[in-house]
């Protein structure tokens, strides 16, 4: 195995592929505003193949995807069909080129019959009216076509999410689409569900349609995917055949340092052992949900930080969110301090002393509207009801107290929420929850796209807090930030745990390695 | 039509294939309910089963089973129109006083329907362009269509052209049995609007807005044209059933069909249409208005119980079918 192949490649590999792409992009740059969202990134989709688009989230693929189907224009760069310069000034144009997408969500209609989602907008038409006949035999030969069993004339909404993936599909294809893009095509849908697409995913490849497919599950990538594009903070890392790509080697370049790099960053993981003798604060016992978790265990004891490692998509999210009572679960319960009930709402956690920072924190944390200090009382006022405020001397206290300890700047308790830089509101959101004094804290992703000060001071309140006995699980895409900060260590892949061990000189290149589903004997001794 | 796609279906297969599909199920409830109470009445009253009796019901109904049409429209796309009860007073009042000014019949006709559609226009460019909520949107509506009447004229003036009474009063016979012009006025309204909302890409585009406008928008319908046409249909539904309403009473009244809109809504949901949009037929709607009506019957030929009761029972029918609806929704999502 090639360990040093790990230099960012700008531009892509050359190649000795005689046959001209369908689609070519070369040196596509977008910016919003004054963040560079792409740079001189080239992505070439042959026909009768499966391209998968990997990086981690953030790394550009959702906008090179949409330069592509027209919904973003490019500042730079040109696109190629079948060798033609093209410019897609909005996705109809995008359409007219044979570019079809489908999108993760399904977006068609529960309402209509699974005929008129396929074809509604050109339907077959007589005398001015819909020929419904002629309409069904249509809509019945591309699902033939495609292997799909499904009667044109039921409801969409009737049939699984699986199968309206499907449709979304068969509608794609009836306009003689020559690119298909699946953006996130099996985030919901079963391990039956996921054949049953790939089987359609081959056979449209089999009849030459270029297929791009992006996805977080690494083995999926691996069972369609005859090559793939990496891309990593906007730019093209490089262009590889998956079979020439060990899931190791791609890991390394989707989060993008050098092994020898990582290992070398000084870890401060302290000689703390959380005392594991007395019962755990906050115990999930099998918890799960249907397409988002398989059935995990995990204790949480005192003064103990649990690092969630993994993927985007692979479970750690929807594992805190289900600990929080968030999502309901499906199978399992989670127990609190020996108290044996199902949380049924977040409502129950809070009251039970666990708290939950989003890493969603535009949509489910700030409220832009509001002053500093509402928004970091919120959760203090909600857990005494709106009945009884909080006397105006503790809220500036409290609200003093944190400004400082946290270093919120500007420290000014009446600023308003959205006028704060991303660092500080995820710190008023941190003393959000730490006004409630809670035993249990649950952050994901707190320092996503924070700045490095910002960080730092954050990284230094956890683990405070946890000195002083609070149980935290602490989740981030930063795996350097995960191992500085916890005591154990959660793996997880594929919506399950894969592995849990004591934070003992675990190294970046080893969770890689537990992630890329390879064990550490193969890898041979660590540098 | 062919109900498997698999060629060998077994005897059961095809008996199963002949059972309603479930979205048809609401409106064969509401037909069930009708007949239900038909039999009943004519269990219990002299002379309730005769046909007339239906047939009547549809001739006192006529101006609502178009003010229920157009109302199908806008519910279906997940919106209402309150306005339609005031439409409905103006297009008497517009009547009633163009004909005073001695305008030809027919051109009053045609200005009668030329308001209402307007005023539905405005209020659909309303909801669309500016994003205002149909509710509020169709309430200025209401406000101004009635203001509208009084401008005109705050006493009631009464209709004396032949055209219209000639109109009113004009039937079709079927052996021993009659119907009045403004119903096949009506069922011809339902007809229409029927087959637009089955067979035509509007309509479909109508159930798709309902179902979820942003993926209507994303396969590429027309949902912009749509949104504010529905709006222009339920306004000149309102008006045709304005013209209707004048044909009936013979006059112009600022104080006609106060509420009305609320019986039309009633209608269209106990016709089983969903208010969230996206799911009913116009034909529920018609069997709406004739259970409406039906309640009415039944209370008169029973003579011993308070018109009172009226309200009391279309209140109790259009909470238990939101229930059922809600259930029927929860089910399915």
């Amino acid at each position: 195995m090639t360990q040093m192949d790990l230099q960012p490649a700008h531009g892509p590999k050359a190649s000795s592929d005689a046959d001209r792409p369908v689609i070519e992009m070369r040196d596509i740059s977008i910016t919003f505003g004054s963040v560079q969202a792409l740079s001189e990134v080239s992505l070439r989709l042959r026909a009768g193949e499966v391209h998968a688009l990997m990086g981690e989230n953030g790394a550009g693929k959702s906008t090179l995807i949409k330069a592509l189907t027209g919904v973003y224009s490019i500042d730079a760069g040109t696109v190629l069909v079948d060798g033609e310069q093209h410019e897609f000034s909005s996705p109809a144009a995008s359409q007219a080129a044979g570019i079809s997408t489908v999108y993760q969500e399904v977006n068609l209609l529960p309402n209509l019959t699974v005929a008129e989602n396929m074809l509604l907008g050109r339907e077959p038409r007589r005398f001015g009216g819909i020929n419904v006949r002629a309409m069904n035999r249509r809509a019945r030969a591309t699902l033939e076509s495609l292997g799909i069993d499904v009667d044109p004339t039921s409801e969409l909404g009737e049939h699984p999410i699986a199968i309206q993936q499907l449709v979304a599909i068969a509608r794609a294809v009836d306009v003689e689409a020559r690119v298909l893009i699946l953006d996130e095509p099996t985030s919901s849908l079963d391990t039956d569900e996921v054949a049953k697409l790939f089987e359609v995913m081959r056979r449209l490849r089999d009849q030459g349609v270029a297929i791009v497919f992006v996805s977080h599950f690494l083995d999926q990538v691996y069972e369609i995917a005859d090559r793939m594009t990496i891309l990593r903070n906007g730019r093209l890392v490089t262009e590889r055949m998956v079979a020439e790509t060990t899931q190791l080697e791609l890991v390394k370049l989707m989060i993008g340092r050098e092994l020898e790099v990582l290992e070398r960053l000084d870890r401060k993981v302290s000689a703390r052992t959380a005392d594991e003798s007395g019962v755990p604060v906050l115990r999930a016992v099998g918890v799960g949900r249907k397409g988002a978790l398989e059935a995990t265990d995990l204790d949480l004891y005192e003064g103990e930080v649990i690092g969630l490692a993994g993927l985007l998509g692979s479970g750690r999210t929807e594992l805190a969110r289900l600990l929080f009572g968030a999502d309901s679960t499906d199978t399992g319960e989670v127990v609190i301090r020996s108290e044996r009930r199902r949380l049924r709402s977040p409502r129950h956690a809070i009251d039970r002393k666990v708290a939950f920072s989003s890493e969603d924190r535009k949509a489910e944390g700030v409220i832009g509207d509001l002053t500093v200090a509402d928004n970091m009382l919120l959760a203090l006022q909600a857990s005494r009801g709106w009945l009884r405020p909080i006397p105006q001397a503790t809220r500036t206290k409290l609200v003093e107290q944190y400004l400082q300890a946290l270093d919120i700047r500007p420290a000014d308790p009446t600023a308003l929420m959205r006028n704060l830089s991303g660092g500080n509101q995820q710190k008023v959101l941190l003393a959000r929850w730490l006004i409630t004094e809670p035993e249990v804290l649950i952050l994901d992703e707190p320092t996503r796209g924070i700045d490095i000060g910002a960080k730092a001071q954050i990284q230094a309140k956890v683990a405070e807090l946890s000195a002083q006995g609070m149980a935290v699980v602490f989740i981030s895409a930063e795996l350097e930030e995960v191992l500085r900060l916890s005591d154990r260590l959660v793996v997880m892949r594929d919506r399950r745990k894969i592995d849990e061990r004591p934070n003992n000189d675990v190294t970046v290149g080893d969770v890689l390695e537990i992630i890329a589903g390879e064990t550490r004997e193969e890898e041979g001794p660590r540098a | 039509m062919s109900t498997a796609t698999v060629p060998v279906d077994s005897l059961w297969d095809r008996v199963k294939g002949y059972s309603p599909p479930p979205r048809y199920l609401p409106v064969l409830a509401t037909l069930g309910l009708l007949v239900g109470m038909f039999a009943i009445g004519g269990v219990r009253y002299e002379g309730f089963s005769d046909p007339q009796v239906l047939l009547s019901l549809l001739i006192d109904n006529a101006f609502l089973i178009v003010l229920a049409v157009g109302m199908t429209f806008v519910i279906l796309t997940g919106g209402i129109d309150l306005s339609v009860g005031s439409v409905v007073a103006l297009s008497t009042m517009i009547a009633a006083k163009t004909l005073e000014l001695g305008w030809p019949p027919y051109l009053s006709m045609a200005a009668v329907l030329a308001t209402g559609t307007l005023l539905g226009l405005l209020m659909g460019l309303l909801i669309h362009y500016f994003d205002i909520q149909p509710f509020i949107a169709t309430l200025a509506g209401l406000f101004l269509a009635r203001g509208l009447t009084f401008l005109i004229s705050i006493e009631s003036i009464s209709i004396s052209d032949p055209t219209f009474t000639k109109l009113a009063f004009k039937t079709v016979t079927f052996g021993d049995y009659y119907l009045r012009w403004t119903a096949i006025i009506a069922l011809a309204t339902v007809a229409i609007a029927a087959y637009v909302l089955a067979r035509t890409r509007f309509g479909r585009t109508v159930y798709a807005i309902g179902g979820n406008e942003s993926s209507a928008m994303l396969m590429g319908l027309r949902v912009a044209f749509t949104k504010v046409g529905v709006y222009v249909i339920s306004g000149f539904c309102a008006s045709l059933g304005g013209l209707l309403f004048s044909f009936y009473i013979l006059s112009g009244n600022s104080l006609h069909a106060v509420g009305t809109e609320l019986d039309a809504i009633a209608a269209v949901v106990i016709g089983g249409t969903l208010l969230t949009g996206g799911r009913g037929y116009v034909v529920g709607s018609l069997l709406g208005v004739m259970v409406l009506g039906m309640i009415k019957t039944l209370i008169s030929f029973d003579g011993t119980l308070s018109s009172y009761w009226i309200r009391i029972i279309t209140g109790a029918l259009l909470l238990a079918f939101v229930i059922v609806q809600r259930f029927a929704t929860r089910r399915s999502s």
